[in-house]
Order: structure tokens, then C-alpha cells, then sequence
């Protein structure tokens, strides 16, 4: 099972960009018919076509938050936004408390990108690097375990939080959210491939404690890997729903918490619950926006479903 | 990335004898370091959960008190058996899960196909069809169960343009599990496609070459050269959706927003299902149940995934 469900990392080598770049269009020159196929007429509509499927929604978003829920009603549909963008805004912070929510959000988000970073390159070093007696069985363990769901503990680690009496606090989202098997077998494959073997006996000839070979060392080799696991990471959390929705409630909640309250009922304004859904959508909407780019290229290299 | 250690700053000669034992234990020991932080937690709040939950399912544990366990033996279960929503539920899991993934598999495949073209503004593309992934399951539904509202839904007004009647998306069984569904195919198809695109890139050129020179169709290229290439990350992305599908909570959860699925049940799933008996009805340990079935569906699911890839592996070597 762990075999077949190993994600294909590894198809490239990650200091080889998959776009653009001379060798990459090197590549393409060279490469046999099923690559270099110009894209004729068709291939762009569809393509198109595909694009604006993705995006409508989105789009949909904006124009139902800027409308007044009578505009919402109305027969046919008005297809452009509005003016109560503002007014629906200030009502869902009022009513859902999406201030709170962003910043709650943000906190989570922020912990858990920082600490899931720092302890998967750590480990990720280990294993690529390091020997040490058991190393096979525990990355059997971890590589093992990261197609199980967390959603089947949820109960035990619920009683968990709730013995710990933390139980709608923030680190009861933040800790479980540091274990990320997938970030340990990520920055395992990225340094196996890009830290030589020979730097860090370089190093260790001249003496370097172990401590100063990891941050001088393995950190600067490390860092675009570090950073293509911090933007998936991030997204991750912003976008984690069952566990937030579980430990936290509306009186500490994260952007998808609000989300679910205003989806449960308690506002019956759809142009209220819309304006919630683009302001707790638009943080990460950014991120993407800036780094869209370094996210495709980081689950091409072979990210996993979160 | 240059060596900012010189010799010089080698450890003082000071303490001689000592220091080298010590620094040899260190060096044993540091490995363990570097993986302490992540399997303390890991051990914590990853593993102790997964298998704790088994042991649970045995007890009778209520919400508000999940100190007080009492032994309950496999009662949970045959409670869970006898509920006609369990059943209900194990069977809208299957359907929306075949609904969702088929589709979503499929027209991933085929957009890879297309994105793998030399392409004007592939990156354009490329990033656009991530847009779904990078939206919340969250924000999705709520923007989906808007469009398909009976009443003032965009989606029926668009049928209503093409002569068709308006369709209840909420309580018909076929009709809001086709709903629920198209959320999870329009999140999840541009990842696949990525994913696949990947693997395309990986399959050797020359294979191609080959196959043209023996005269193969484009068509005939893409079945033959491209499908049987892909077949590890066909099976992987199997995999993964099945998974997920298994699991399926947010969307069931928002689209009407009521812990029931509907409110015959219709599209309830077993991951909204686990919920309602943990936090509508209080039961900890028959959730635990619950998760614990999931658990066991998933493995007996990628068993049977992988069992199919084997077998045609081998068919395909005896040809």
C-alpha cells in the first residue's frame, strides 16, 4: 500500500524548474512529439474555457457580496457587481465577527506554517542525510501514515484537548496542525537531491558542530524547498475545516469557523454570507495571486491532497 | 552557501580525551535530535489519536464529559448497525464518491492532455486551473449552494434559459448528490491535471519518437504511450480521491447547512455522519465507531485499488 501510495515526487529534480527557463525550453526542443504538439485553435478555447469554469465562482462571489440580497432575488440575475460591497462587509463583521476570525486566522495559519517548516526540514535533514539506527522504520512509519486521514482521530484528540482544558483556545488548532508527515518526506526528497554529501563533510573536517552545520549549511540549501512548503502549508491551514470546526467555536473562531456559523443559519442575508466568503477567501486568493507560480511548481514536484 | 566555519573556530584543544568521546556520543545521539520535535508530536497528536480512536469505540463516552469512560464492548457498533442512517449514510459516501471522482479523474486527464501542448501563456493556465484548490471547502459550498438555489439560483435560471424546469437541488436524492459532488470536482480537477501534467512530462521522449515512426495517430500515441506511462500516478490519484471521498464532511455540511444531510438523509456522508452522533447527538465513542468503519473502508478501498493496478500490470507483462 505505502508503495502505490507514495505521491510521485521525484519525477524531476526541484532545482530544475518545470517552467520556462533556457533549459527548460532546451528540454522542449528536444523532447518527442507528445510534448512539442503546438496548441492549435481548439486546445486554446477548451483551455479557456476551463479557466473561466474555475474562476466563475469566484467571480460570483464578488457580484453576490456587492448586491443587495433583494438584488439577489431578482429575475433574471444581475451578472455584474454592485454598490453594498462596503455595507455587506460591515455587516458580516458585525454579525459573524470576521475581524476576529482574519486575525485568529492569520495567528493559526502563521504557527503552524513557521513550526511545520522548521520541524520538517529537521527531520527531512535526518533522514536524508544522517545515519542513524532506525531510520528506515521510522520514515517507513511517517511515509505510512501520510495517507491515513486525521479526520479518523479527531475523538481521541478531542478528549485529548478537552482533558488539556483547551478546548476553543488557538494551540488546540496550532499543535496538531505542526505534524505534517507529507512536510518531513518533502524536505527529505528535496535535500537528498540538492544538499551534496560533500559540504557537509567539508564542514564537519573543519570542526562545525552539528547545530552550525544545520543553519549554515542545510538551511541556505534548503530555503526554496523551505519556501514552497511554507506557501502549501499555509494554505492548508487557512483552508483546514474539520478539526477548527471541531476544537474551536464562534467565540474564538478561524475564518473557516465563521464561515461554517454563516452557513449554518444564523444569517439568513445571502449577500451578507457572501461578503463573509470573499473576505475570508481573499488572504489566500493573494497569497496565490503573488506566488501562484511557486505553488504550481511545488505540487508539481508532487504535493498531496491535505 | 559557503562554508562559514573555517578551522580556525574548531572546537579548543582544551579537555583532551574527553571532548572527543563526548563529541562522538553527540554525533550518535544528534540524528535523534533533528526528528525529536517532529515525532514528539507526531506520537502526540498524529499517532496516539489514529489508534486510541480504536480503542474508544469500545466505551461509552459522552461530549460533555470525555474523562468518563465506560466499558461498552462492540455495543457501539452493533448500535451503528442497526441505524438505518449508518446505512444510508455508507451508501451516499459510494455514490457521491463514484459521482465526484469518475468526472474529476477523467477531465483531469484530459485538460493535462491539452496543458501538455506548447501553449501561449501556459503558466496563465496553469496557475488559473489552481484557483479551486486554493479556495476553502468552506467558502466553495457556500458559493455553490447559492448558485444552485431553487428558487433564485443562477444555475436554474441558466435551465430555465434552455427550457428546462428548475430542478430542487436540496431535496432530491440524485439531484443534491450530483450538487454536492460537482463542488468536490470543481475544488480538486486542476490539481489532478497538475498532477497528471507532471507525469506526462516524466514519460520518456523517445517512446514517442518510437511510436511515431511506427506511423501511431496522435490518438493512437495518447493510449498507448501516454495512459500506460501515467499508470503510477493514475493509481495515486485513485488513491488520494478515494480517500477524500471517503471522508467528505465540509461539503455535505454547508451545502444546507444542517447536520442531517438533507432532511431525508439524502446526501448525508459518513464524515458529516460521524459528526452528528459526536457533536448533535453527544456520542464520542459511537463517532469513534464511525471513524473506525471509515478506517477500515479506506484500506479495504486502496487494497482493492491496488490489487486492480497489479492485475493489469501483470496482463499487460504477459501480453
Amino acid at each position: 500500500m505505502t508503495a502505490l501510495a507514495e505521491p510521485p515526487v521525484g519525477h524531476r529534480p526541484p532545482d530544475r524548474p518545470a517552467r520556462g527557463g533556457s533549459r527548460g525550453a532546451a528540454r522542449r526542443a528536444r523532447s518527442g512529439a507528445g510534448r512539442t504538439m503546438q496548441g492549435g485553435r481548439l486546445t486554446h478555447a477548451v483551455l479557456v474555457l476551463a479557466v473561466l469554469v474555475s474562476a466563475f465562482p469566484l467571480y460570483w462571489t464578488v457580484v453576490a457580496a456587492s448586491r443587495s440580497n433583494a438584488d439577489l432575488a431578482r429575475v433574471p440575475p444581475s451578472l455584474l457587481p454592485g454598490p453594498h460591497l462596503m455595507r455587506n462587509f460591515e455587516a458580516v463583521v458585525r454579525e459573524a465577527d470576521i475581524g476576529r476570525a482574519l486575525v485568529n486566522s492569520f495567528i493559526v495559519s502563521g504557527s503552524i506554517t513557521v513550526g511545520t517548516v522548521l520541524c520538517s526540514t529537521l527531520a527531512g535533514f535526518a533522514f536524508a542525510k544522517l545515519r542513524f539506527r532506525g531510520r528506515g522504520a521510522l520514515l517507513a512509519v511517517t511515509v505510512g501514515t501520510m495517507m491515513i486521514p486525521p479526520q479518523l482521530g479527531v475523538i481521541p484528540l478531542f478528549i485529548l484537548i478537552a482533558e488539556l482544558q483547551w478546548v476553543n483556545q488557538l494551540q488546540a488548532v496550532i499543535l496538531p496542525g505542526l505534524v505534517s508527515a507529507f512536510g518531513v518526506f518533502f524536505m527529505r526528497q528535496y535535500l537528498a537531491q540538492s544538499l551534496p554529501d560533500e559540504l557537509i563533510e567539508a564542514a564537519r573536517v573543519d570542526g562545525a558542530s552539528s547545530a552550525r552545520i544545520f543553519w549554515s549549511i542545510v538551511v541556505p540549501v534548503a530555503r526554496p524547498g523551505m519556501a514552497v512548503l511554507g506557501l502549501l502549508t499555509f494554505m492548508a491551514a487557512w483552508n483546514d475545516f474539520f478539526w477548527p470546526v471541531v476544537a474551536l467555536s464562534s467565540s474564538e473562531p478561524t475564518v473557516q469557523v465563521a464561515l461554517r456559523q454563516l452557513g449554518g443559519g444564523y444569517v439568513n442575508d445571502q449577500s451578507v454570507i457572501m461578503a463573509g466568503t470573499l473576505l475570508g477567501t481573499l488572504p489566500v486568493l493573494l497569497v496565490f495571486g503573488l506566488l501562484g507560480r511557486q505553488i504550481v511548481g511545488g505540487i508539481m514536484q508532487g504535493a498531496v491532497k491535505g | 552557501m559557503t562554508l562559514t566555519a573555517p578551522a580556525r573556530t574548531a572546537p579548543p584543544p582544551a579537555l583532551p580525551g574527553r571532548a572527543p568521546g563526548a563529541r562522538r556520543a553527540w554525533r550518535r545521539a544528534s540524528p535523534y535530535a533533528y526528528i525529536a520535535p517532529f515525532f514528539t508530536l507526531f506520537a502526540a497528536f498524529g499517532l496516539f489519536p489514529l489508534l486510541y480512536t480504536a480503542y474508544v469505540s469500545l466505551y461509552r463516552v459522552e461530549l460533555q464529559t470525555p474523562g468518563d469512560m465506560q466499558w461498552r464492548g462492540l455495543g457501539n457498533y452493533t448500535a451503528l448497525f442497526a441505524d438505518e442512517f449508518f446505512w444510508t449514510s455508507l451508501r451516499n459516501t459510494f455514490t457521491i464518491g463514484v459521482l465526484s471522482t469518475v468526472p474529476q479523474l477523467a477531465m483531469a486527464l484530459g485538460l493535462a492532455h491539452l496543458l501538455n501542448h506548447r501553449l501561449r501563456g501556459r503558466t496563465f493556465f496553469r496557475t488559473a486551473m489552481l484557483l479551486p484548490y486554493a479556495t476553502s471547502v468552506a467558502a466553495a459550498t457556500l458559493v455553490f449552494s447559492q448558485l444552485y438555489g431553487r428558487d433564485f439560483g443562477l444555475v436554474n435560471y441558466v435551465l430555465g434559459l434552455v427550457g428546462t424546469d428548475p430542478v430542487d437541488w436540496q431535496s432530491g436524492t440524485f439531484a443534491s448528490q450530483a450538487a454536492v459532488s460537482t463542488i468536490v470536482i470543481w475544488r480538486w480537477t486542476g490539481y489532478n491535471a497538475l498532477i497528471y501534467l507532471a507525469g506526462m512530462q516524466s514519460i520518456p521522449h523517445e517512446l514517442y519518437e518510437a511510436a511515431e515512426m511506427d506511423g501511431a495517430s496522435r490518438w493512437r500515441q495518447f493510449f498507448h504511450v501516454t495512459l500506460p506511462g501515467l499508470r503510477p500516478t493514475i493509481v495515486f490519484t485513485a488513491v488520494v480521491s478515494t480517500i477524500g471521498a471517503t471522508q467528505l464532511f465540509g461539503e455535505p455540511l454547508l451545502f444546507e447547512g444542517s447536520l442531517s444531510g438533507g432532511i431525508s438523509h439524502q446526501y448525508q456522508t459518513l464524515g458529516l455522519y460521524m459528526y452528528e452522533q459526536g457533536w448533535g447527538f453527544f456520542h464520542l465513542g459511537r463517532a469513534a465507531a464511525v471513524a473506525w468503519v471509515m478506517f477500515l473502508l479506506i484500506v479495504l478501498l486502496v487494497g482493492a485499488n491496488a490489487l486492480i493496478a497489479r492485475r493489469r500490470t501483470r496482463k499487460e507483462a504477459g501480453r
